[in-house]
């Protein structure tokens, strides 16, 4: 039984060990850039936000939500600070799901946590021309996101941008509502629970 | 497919360009195709990655062919060709970040491409070493080519430029091409293939 076994497989498994042992060098050797990269990224995009920081560092507390879906999620929240070393604003890693994938954002915060500074991408897959504006710094869809009240946000079907005067309100982009639902939800899904968690914690 | 000794490497190599065109002839790896050639680099991308993938799997599948048996031949393609989709995979990860985010799953998807199956299964099963390397790069070259001419069509009339190379200026910018969305969409995709193949079928039928 068993000889028939080695028989018919021989090659099967020493091809599977060679393949493992060519893909556990390959992983070995790239995954520290490969953080590096992931690390880069949400540095260059926060700084890009949080005029000045310097350094993010993780809060000390772990800081957990509850989505929408009532799932529990813990989220690394990170404290910019400037050359000084005084806390100049917080960003985090934030996720929920678009239009035709999951759209992963870092949002950003002020110091006080009292108003957002806006969001960048760090992964969408939305349709090209309609929801994948959220990926362009300059639309006016993103830039709304900048100096809004750090609380619940609504969004605005009305059609093309024009000037309204509720700083909570989110004019949606045209052809992508669904994109545009996802961003404000997962808004409305950290950032208050967020906030009250660095105040329970002390950390504001 | 020819027999190795009436068929000569040259011919091997040019067939995959043209006459057995993976996309235009066999009609195979159609998801890529239809899903990244929204834009030239996701396509040039995908092309090099195929290419090595191909090359690397029918390297390892033509040197085993003998040690082939019939049952496990389906699990050993699939098994080779997955190591190196997934070293692919790790390298755009470490070394092209924002393109390994563009292309999203579709990398990994090489796995299940027809395309490498099928050389797997027609070419490098059954011929020699230096005819499966010359098979795949004959077979990757075409693919690649195929998949850059259509991003390059429709990353032109969807927003005007070609690889960041202003082609036709947009009205946004004080120009006079209305960029056309659907272009950039799927339905751009499965048209401008439509009509390709209709233009390759053709030719082909004007040279016959």
């Amino acid at each position: 039984m068993i000889k028939n076994f080695i028989e018919k497989s021989w090659l099967l498994i020493i091809a599977s060990l060679a393949f493992g042992v060519l893909l556990a060098v390959t992983n070995a050797q790239l995954t520290p850039r490969i953080k590096q990269n992931e690390i880069d990224k949400f540095n260059t995009l926060a700084g890009q936000m949080i005029d000045g920081a310097k350094n993010f560092e993780s809060v000390p507390d772990e800081i957990m939500i509850t989505s929408a879906k009532g799932k529990e999620i813990a989220v690394d929240v990170k404290q910019a600070t400037d050359d000084s070393g005084n806390t100049i604003g917080f960003a985090f890693v934030a996720e929920g799901s678009g239009f035709a994938d999951k759209i992963k954002l870092v949002i950003t915060a002020d110091a006080k946590f009292e108003t957002t500074l806006g969001f960048g991408v760090l992964l969408s897959n939305e349709t090209p021309g309609f929801g994948d504006k959220i990926n362009k710094p300059k639309h006016y869809f993103v830039k709304q996101f900048t100096g809004t009240p750090a609380k619940k946000l609504e969004l605005a079907k009305i059609g093309d941008w024009k000037k309204i005067d509720d700083d909570t309100e989110i004019i949606a982009i045209t052809g992508a509502t669904v994109t545009s639902d996802a961003v404000v939800s997962i808004f409305n899904d950290y950032i208050e629970q967020i906030k009250t968690q660095l105040q329970e914690k002390g950390l504001l | 497919m020819a027999s190795e000794k009436t068929t000569p490497l040259s011919q091997t190599f040019i067939a995959g360009i043209w006459k057995e065109n993976p996309v235009f002839a066999l009609l195979l790896g159609m998801c890529p195709t239809l899903a990244v050639t929204n834009s030239v680099a996701a396509s040039l991308t995908m092309g090099v990655s195929v290419i090595f993938v191909l090359t690397c799997s029918n390297i390892v599948i033509s040197l085993m062919r003998n040690l082939l048996k019939p049952h496990v031949r389906i699990l050993m393609f699939t098994l080779t060709i997955a190591t190196f989709v997934t070293i692919v995979d790790l390298v755009l990860k470490a070394f092209m970040p924002e393109m390994s985010t563009k292309l999203g799953p579709y990398i990994p998807l090489i796995i299940v491409n027809c395309l490498i199956i099928c050389r797997a299964e027609a070419c490098a099963s059954k011929s020699g070493l230096v005819k499966s390397i010359i098979d795949a790069l004959g077979m990757g070259l075409g693919f690649t080519l195929t998949l850059s001419v259509l991003a390059a069509i429709r990353e032109l009339l969807a927003e005007g430029n070609v690889l960041g190379f202003t082609v036709f200026a947009t009205v946004e910018n004080d120009g006079w091409f209305t960029p056309w969305g659907g272009m950039g969409m799927p339905v751009g995709a499965f048209v401008t293939l439509g009509l390709l193949l209709a233009v390759v079928n053709l030719i082909n039928k004007k040279k016959a």
